[in-house]
């Protein structure tokens, strides 16, 4: 265990610490070259450097100490940190609605991680109802932590065995669930979830938060209590997202999960539903409804669950000059399944063709997106779009590039049937495709437009 | 207004009875018995062109109206890196406040409202604040951390500051005493508030973020001069970098006061540091107040968990209250609650600080947590209010709660969602009242007085800041900040001193940074010292204050004035009636500026010669008496033609001579 007694310090760092015998939580007077320094030495982030120790100043503050510079050092006590979000047991309340709470490894409610100096996520409902007591008024609460991961390390596995879990909590008897997610890689997993888990009965809300919930104006509160009330009232029964509407804490917005993109890095309003409107605006007392057209809430517990995914399907991203050795390597590997993200209305240069054409001949599904990110595909308009039709590729609609790459790895994770991969692809089963577009679907404002300011002033952000 | 005769003779009972006297009459024996104690944490903007942690420009502001876009948002406590939550965290969190930011595209870009992580921190902000630190022979740390502060009364979007230390345990030397320092710090600069009514709060955007560094001392001083003077120093030390900002809102200090017994409590945002000796001395004078009312408590109360206030809500019916406040509150929909607090009876109207008393303290915080709006509070015990005694009496009379002789009463009027929040508000504030002096940090008045602001916030609100890495601090590079700092402060005052220049003028040439200035006057220039002293301290400072100036006055055109005047062999007197016109056209030529004034070269002998005609002038128009008048009513004759001619003080020699 002696390297506990050192949380994340190596190299020379680590050297100093031993020759001193100080330990990690050891308050500490360490003479140096620049002065005297005293304070509690922390854990150190296993990727900064051998060259400090860091410290806790009695006046709260942090600072590293150079090795380089030290004289000598002396452990004066030892005071550990308990750091635990204050756990309290969940009231239930008789009448409020029964949420499960499915945690991923998001950021909903987190703590300090040393080891990576980042956040990581506190989860059980005492915990949850220390962090945010509101949420007992909001629902009777279960959690269950499914598996923790980051966003960007979400794959088929854990795809898989989220749809069997919410399948059987539905059967269970729940009346909403709720999946704490991290934001990189929400609107990946809530395609997927409407794939594999069909026609549920209860509202399915993914819910994330943009800013870490260790901050006091993060986001991940509000959100955690939109979702609750979406899971537990709302008559919508869907796979959605549930996240900020404007980057104010005043409402959320229910997406649909086949339709929605997150669309900034940072901002907290940053998934938004594209080409089309979304389900509902969500408060802490109310859901509103926008679109009206929604597969509503049933008291049955029936639910159709697929949990089937094909990891050989690849997309590619085209750019001017792109060569085709790309598209060959993809094949060479085994690639059962490309989705290109193409220019404009769905094209690649003429270069492709031919490595097009082997890939269609070694029975590669290929399928065309566009980069523009809102709009159809549409093919027939130019000869390059015909040519590529001919060569076996075909176009998504208007399916967001990440919808179409995991419905087609989903599709093939169940069939290699072109006539049935074609069948499946083709049936629309939540607005992965639409078959208009609503003049409000696209909305992407120009600041400093004089009536986009003047809109932008009245409205809250 | 109605005085409360009883309640007003108690107030006075009081204050003689803890030994009050104004500061004008306090003597450090008074701070002694006391046991007076104080530090300073001194912010000072400094002088960058970008914020510190995004690219927006620093000091462009805008008025409380001019706003492109609003931003709403609610702060909730998190907890420290050691596992607690803090105390001021969780009373803002009790406020509920909507928070609302207004943005103006030119100062404030998604970094200010939390939508973007921070960028790498403005080096040039960093090795202005290491040079400050070396100047205040601090321990410069070996890698700086960025910490985040909490900070949930919504002036900072993201619910804290970004801060980090620099170097610890320093000091700085004023005339009388060493003075030790804690630390130093490079942080961001707050929102600059609005407005904030009841449960809305409304801030700019525009300072956010500017660079800042805080010098915190040790409680060292022990007389409220002393505490000014050390401000004024590090002030003056900051500025003497050239790298810092000046003006209105650039320099600001929170002053830590204590007295024997009592505790840390914190005066924030003091602007000026004329206010500071006031405001220290009746800041422990409160404390030593509340530790009389303390005092009584524990004669009165046995066991202070027992005690608990009654209250009942009054029925609202607008015709039992016949007019005014109660009957609008009423019809507002607010609540009237009687409050009764056992055992309180003559503490509402003890003393605490000049014209406040007890009852301040609970309507102070009334206001900051329960956001109740006034009117909402009246007494058994009010010196003066809209209300008599007896109104006041009827109205508490009303409930049905009993009371006992030794109790006091309170009116509330409350929303009714807020009445919770009072009724602990009050309860909390009691309790504190039988333990002694409670941690608060404290808004400060020009007048000296102070009131509730927060909650003080402890060591529990600091955390590491996830969003950035740790920045080394090499060697090599500290070398090279340490080039050419400028001269202690301290040494500065001595080299005066050693000139002989009074000291009343040294505050104006330190907190110029133009000691530099004078110094080259005196070793470059060969002026004498009390002239060049007399002419920076009192002509250049007099001229500063009552010109209106259009832009900053150059202080180097000084040097250049007299380098011209010594060059073209005239006196340097003369600069006395240029400055002026220097000041106001700081583009002007000298030459052109001499015509302006319409300067005529003459003899010195022309004008000794003139000496006996004048005489025979002031004979003539006043008769024989050859008395003071006299001499200087001939020097004030000759003084316009003589002034760059001939010295002054030859003439004068002349003419009493003559």
């Amino acid at each position: 265990m002696s390297n506990d007694l050192f949380q994340g310090y190596k190299g020379d760092a680590l050297k100093v610490l031993k020759k001193y015998n100080v330990r990690v939580w050891g308050q500490t007077d360490i003479k140096t070259k620049r002065g005297d320094f005293t304070g509690t030495v922390l854990p150190r982030s296993e990727n900064d450097d051998d060259q400090h120790i860091v410290l806790k100043i009695p006046t709260g503050y942090n600072i590293g100490v150079d090795v380089k510079t030290i004289i000598d050092m002396m452990e004066t006590g030892y005071k550990k940190a308990n750091y635990k979000i204050p756990e309290k047991e969940f009231p239930i309340t008789p009448g409020l609605p029964k949420v499960k709470l499915l945690g991923t490894g998001g950021t909903i409610a987190s703590r300090l991680d040393y080891r990576t100096g980042a956040v990581i996520p506190a989860f059980s409902p005492g915990e949850l109802y220390g962090a945010v007591p509101e949420l007992a008024d909001i629902c009777n609460l279960e959690t269950e932590k499914v598996f923790a991961v980051f966003s960007e390390n979400m794959g088929p596995k854990q795809y898989i065995a989220l749809a069997k879990t919410i399948g059987k909590e539905i059967e269970k008897g729940v009346d909403g669930i709720v999946i704490g997610h991290g934001t990189d890689t929400l609107q990946h997993t809530a395609a997927v979830l409407t794939f594999m888990v069909q026609n549920p009965p209860v509202p399915i809300v993914l819910v994330g938060s943009q800013r870490s919930s260790d901050r006091p104006s993060s986001d991940a509160a509000l959100n955690l209590m939109h979702a609750m009330y979406a899971a537990g009232n709302s008559k919508i029964a869907e796979v959605m997202v549930c996240m900020f509407g404007p980057t104010s804490d005043e409402y959320g917005l229910l997406h649909r999960g086949t339709r929605v993109r997150k669309m900034h890095s940072s901002y907290r309003s940053t998934f938004r539903t594209i080409g089309d409107v979304p389900l509902a605006r969500v408060t802490r007392k109310a859901v509103t409804p926008i679109k009206q057209d929604f597969k509503p809430r049933r008291e049955d517990r029936n639910v159709e669950v697929y949990p089937y995914f094909n990891d050989r399907v690849t997309m590619i991203y085209y750019y001017p000059g792109m060569k085709p050795d790309i598209i060959d390597n993809a094949v060479d590997s085994g690639y059962e399944g490309i989705v290109f993200v193409g220019t404009g209305l769905g094209h690649v240069n003429m270069d492709l063709f031919p490595a097009i054409k082997r890939a269609q001949e070694k029975g590669v599904f290929m399928y065309m997106t566009v980069q523009t990110i809102w709009g159809y595909v549409h093919m027939f308009v130019y000869d390059t779009g015909r040519d590529l039709m001919s060569r076996g590729v075909v176009p998504a609609w208007n399916m967001l590039p990440e919808t179409a790459w995991i419905k087609l790895s989903w599709v093939l994770g169940q069939t290699k049937d072109p006539k049935k991969v074609k069948e499946m692809m083709e049936t629309n089963i939540n607005d992965e495709w639409t078959e208009r577009e609503p003049y409000n679907g696209y909305l992407v404002y120009q600041g400093g437009a004089p009536e986009v300011e003047r809109f932008i002033r009245e409205v809250h952000k | 207004m109605y005085e409360n005769r009883s309640a007003k003779a108690n107030y006075k009972k009081t204050r003689k009875e803890i030994g009050y006297v104004s500061r004008k009459n306090a003597s450090q024996k008074d701070y002694d018995r006391i046991g007076f104690m104080s530090g300073l944490e001194v912010h000072q903007q400094l002088d960058t062109k970008k914020k510190l942690f995004c690219n927006c420009p620093v000091g462009m502001y805008q008025k409380p109206d001019d706003f492109d876009a609003e931003v709403i948002r609610h702060m909730r406590p998190t907890m420290s890196e050691l596992g607690e939550y803090d105390g001021t965290a969780l009373m803002e969190f009790k406020t509920r406040k909507n928070i609302t930011y207004r943005l103006k595209k030119e100062t404030a870009c998604t970094y200010e409202v939390d939508d973007t992580p921070p960028f790498p921190i403005n080096k040039e902000a960093l090795g202005i604040a290491l040079r400050i630190s070396m100047l205040s022979k601090l321990n410069i740390v070996g890698e700086v951390h960025i910490t985040r502060k909490q900070y949930l009364d919504g002036s900072i979007p993201t619910g804290f500051q970004r801060t980090a230390i620099l170097g610890v345990k320093g000091e700085i030397e004023l005339p009388y005493k060493k003075i030790n320092l804690i630390q130093l710090s490079i942080e961001e600069d707050s929102c600059r508030e609005v407005s904030d009514i009841g449960h809305e709060r409304i801030y700019r955007t525009d300072r956010l973020g500017t660079p800042l560094i805080e010098t915190v001392t040790e409680p060292d001083f022990v007389n409220p001069d002393e505490v000014k003077d050390g401000c004024d120093y590090i002030r003056f030390l900051n500025r003497s970098t050239g790298l810092v900002k000046t003006g209105i809102g650039a320099g600001r200090q929170d002053v830590n006061v204590s007295c024997k017994g009592g505790t840390r409590v914190e005066i924030k945002g003091v602007a000026h540091t004329k206010w500071i000796p006031e405001l220290t001395h009746n800041e422990a004078f409160r404390q030593w107040s509340l530790l009389n009312i303390k005092r009584i408590l524990n004669k009165r109360i046995d066991a202070i968990n027992k005690w608990k206030l009654q209250y009942e809500i009054l029925p609202d019916t607008p015709e039992l209250y016949k007019r005014g406040v109660f009957k609008d509150a009423v019809i507002s929909g607010k609540k009237i609650i009687v409050v009764n607090l056992p055992y309180f009876k003559k503490i509402l109207s003890h003393f605490t600080q000049p014209n406040k008393v007890f009852a301040n303290e609970i309507f102070d915080r009334l206001k900051v947590i329960a956001c109740l709006i006034p009117p909402f509070m009246f007494h058994t015990e009010e010196l003066e209010s809209d209300l008599s005694p007896k109104k006041i009496k009827q109205i508490i009379d009303l409930s049905s709660l009993e009371f006992a002789k030794t109790d006091a009463q309170l009116i509330i009027i409350t929303p009714k969602d807020d009445i919770k929040t009072a009724i602990e508000t009050i309860e909390e504030r009691c309790i504190m009242a039988y333990e002694g002096v409670p941690n608060e940090t404290r808004k400060s008045f020009s007048d000296g007085s102070t009131i509730f602001e927060r909650v003080l916030p402890g060591a529990e609100r600091m955390y590491p800041d996830t969003d950035s890495a740790p920045i080394p601090l090499p060697e090599t590079y500290l070398d090279e900040l340490s080039k050419d700092l400028p001269n202690q402060i301290i040494d500065n005052y001595k080299q005066m001193k050693k000139w002989g220049i009074p000291e009343d003028y040294y505050t104006y040439i330190l907190s110029k940074n133009i000691f530099g200035l004078l110094k080259k006057l005196i070793t470059d220039l060969k002026i004498k010292p009390n002239y060049a002293g007399k002419f920076i301290g009192q002509i250049l400072k007099y001229n500063e204050g009552h010109l209106k100036l259009n832009e900053k006055f150059n202080y180097n055109l000084i040097y250049k004035l007299f380098d011209f005047l010594l060059k073209n062999g005239i006196e340097i007197e003369l600069a006395e009636r240029m400055l002026p016109e220097l000041m106001a056209h700081p583009r002007m030529e000298f030459e052109s500026i001499l015509s302006v004034i319409k300067f005529k070269k003459i003899k010195p002998k022309q004008i000794l010669e003139n000496i006996s005609f004048v005489k025979d002038k002031f004979t003539l128009l006043k008769g024989k008496n050859k008395n003071k008048d006299f001499v200087n009513w001939i020097m004030g004759q000759l003084r316009y033609s003589a002034i760059g001619n001939i010295p002054l003080n030859e003439l004068y020699q002349a003419v009493i001579k003559n």
